[in-house]
């Protein structure tokens, strides 16, 4: 769907990073964890296109105000890299953007009985908390977090208010254990057995080397790519990545906006990403 | 009262209004059904089609520049067979005119297309991007040679009696002389402008923003260019022209009319917003209704020099 959406609230939740919160109406609620969302920062045609964001939450509330009808809205987490997101995170309670969505695939995690272990780096943890705050209730659920500096960790206290294990490793050791967050991963990994599935979403080497690290554990793994997109609906061309088989005469590329943004990590070219 | 009357006749087709969308921009359709009534738009413009699947280039494929948009998507497609086979038949039930557009390698190709398309009868006409490179002839691009315009369209001339639309590149020194050897080819209609090439470069990494270095400059940016040469090319020849270039509102609809387009294609727009190609007709027809012009035909040509 698209829709004119009213800014509720944006602030900085860790330096460079923010949390802004936009009407929607009451569809949103079925968004799945894994989609996301185009957004037109302002209206004209500077900056020309939307910007994906993936979904961070979907909730309601009730305005204080007599008679208030329930209002609905959802939240991206995202971090100020260029123009868009600079005018983004200049805007204020009751200012408005455009939204198309949610689009795109979302995650599709373990069943019954089955442990889902969530990687993260960056906004890319926007996702996973979307996907905590649902799978919390009824299946074991771990969480690993990585990122260069301690600001670049995010939602640690979130995962910790579900009651989610969360580990924590930095480039620099200023938060949790210093190292890759793969590292932890891996430790975790060979620990303990059992049956388990990988969900991921991050900057593109992370992915790389989770979607190895499972294939060498035969975990299956689904991960969540980012791209620079212009429709958002599959129609450009602009997003594509390649797919498993891919070849000049075989070409097997996939829309990370409608055939993702998750993929299963099997399906994807890693050595061409 | 009359009624207000958006209707145009672009190549022998019937338009129920003269906003199209354009190929590359609007996939097959049916990516932007959820968001667009496709029946309120003139005619749907699919994207372009080679006679093999076509891979496209490698990524990064899209940035954004001041204005507009850099793409080098390299003409990924499904290939003619599957688009009739898998795309078709959505386009079917839809009450919009569907052309089509296609591009070859080879004069011999670009026939090929048209004939197969002419046995499609859900094909209201045919779009034929020139802007390729004739691999046969040392790679000269077809639209940027008037003999080899001329020659590509003669070839497709001759193997279908459907509405034969050339889009233009306006990537030469003469946009009128390509569109002379398209009407002396016995083309039916002209749509301009395609794409203007350009580049963009990040300083960070020193690299060209695309993979493939090069670019198609699209988007309100390129919309002067587009208007100059619409008008150049209006004044020139007697075939309709479709406008296309930087078209994102009604008043950019209207500019492009009142410099001799009969019919305009909204491209870029669309990625800024799925349904700007509906909006622009439901604004387009609040200006005539607002100005008193009964109808849009009045405003073709109709520019004071």
């Amino acid at each position: 769907m698209q829709f004119k959406s009213m800014v509720v609230s944006n602030q900085e939740v860790s330096p460079g990073y923010y949390r802004i919160r936009l009407t929607a109406p009451r569809a949103i609620l079925e968004a799945k964890p894994g989609q996301f969302a185009m957004v037109r920062v302002r209206d004209g045609v500077d900056p020309l296109l939307r910007r994906p964001f993936g979904i961070f939450d979907v909730g309601s509330f009730t305005p204080e105000y007599p008679d208030a009808p329930r209002q609905y809205y959802f939240d991206i987490l995202y971090k100020v890299v260029g123009k868009g997101t600079s005018i983004l995170s200049a805007l204020h309670f009751k200012d408005y953007v455009d939204v198309l969505g949610p689009l795109g695939t979302g995650f599709t995690p373990g069943g019954t009985g089955e442990e889902n272990i969530l990687v993260g780096g960056g906004f890319g943890l926007a996702p996973l908390y979307f996907l905590a705050k649902e799978l919390v209730k009824t299946t074991p659920l771990k969480v690993f977090i990585g990122g260069r500096r301690k600001e670049d960790v995010l939602c640690v206290t979130e995962f910790e208010q579900l009651g989610i294990d969360t580990y924590v490793a930095t480039d620099d050791g200023t938060l949790g254990s210093r190292g890759l967050v793969t590292e932890v991963l891996e430790q975790h990994l060979c620990r303990e057995g059992g049956k388990r599935v990988v969900l991921a979403c991050g900057p593109e080497p992370m992915l790389k080397a989770v979607a190895r690290l499972c294939e060498n554990y035969g975990i299956r793994c689904q991960v969540s790519l980012e791209a620079a997109m212009a429709c958002g609906v599959g129609a450009c061309l602009g997003c594509v990545t390649k797919g498993h088989g891919h070849s000049e005469n075989t070409p097997s590329y996939r829309c990370v906006c409608k055939e993702g943004p998750v993929f299963d990590s099997t399906e994807l070219l890693w050595e061409e990403l | 009262m009359r009624k207000l009357d958006l209707s145009v006749h672009v190549a022998g087709i019937p338009l129920r209004n003269p906003v199209m969308t354009a190929s590359g921009t609007f996939g097959y359709g049916e990516e932007f059904a959820a968001y667009v009534d496709l029946e309120k738009i003139g005619a749907i413009v699919t994207k372009g089609l080679s006679l093999k699947a076509k891979a496209g280039n490698p990524m990064p494929r899209i940035v954004e520049t001041p204005g507009g948009m850099l793409n080098a998507i390299g003409l990924q497609n499904v290939g003619i067979e599957t688009f009739i086979r898998e795309k078709v038949p959505f386009l079917r039930k839809i009450a919009t005119p569907v052309i089509v557009n296609f591009f070859g390698n080879t004069v011999e190709e670009y026939a090929a297309l048209a004939e197969r398309l002419d046995a499609i009868p859900e094909v209201a006409g045919i779009e034929v991007n020139i802007s390729c490179p004739n691999v046969k002839h040392g790679g000269i691009v077809f639209g940027t040679d008037p003999k080899s315009a001329y020659s590509v369209v003669k070839a497709v001339r001759e193997t279908t009696i459907k509405p034969l639309i050339v889009k233009l590149s306006p990537n030469v020194t003469d946009i009128v002389e390509m569109a002379c050897a398209c009407a002396e080819a016995d083309a039916d209609a002209l749509s301009l402008i395609n794409t203007i090439t350009g580049m963009a470069i990040d300083l960070k990494t020193r690299r060209p923003a695309l993979a493939n270095v090069t670019g198609g400059l699209s988007g309100p940016a390129i919309k002067p260019v587009a208007l100059r040469m619409v008008w150049q090319v209006s004044r020139a020849v007697k075939l309709p022209i479709i406008g296309i270039g930087g078209i994102t509102t009604a008043t950019d609809v209207l500019e492009f009319l009142l410099a001799g387009a009969t019919a305009v294609q909204v491209g870029t727009a669309n990625f800024m917003s799925p349904a700007a190609s509906q909006q622009i007709v439901e604004d387009l027809e609040k200006y005539l209704r607002d100005n008193g012009i009964k109808d849009v035909k009045e405003l073709i040509g109709a520019l004071r020099v």
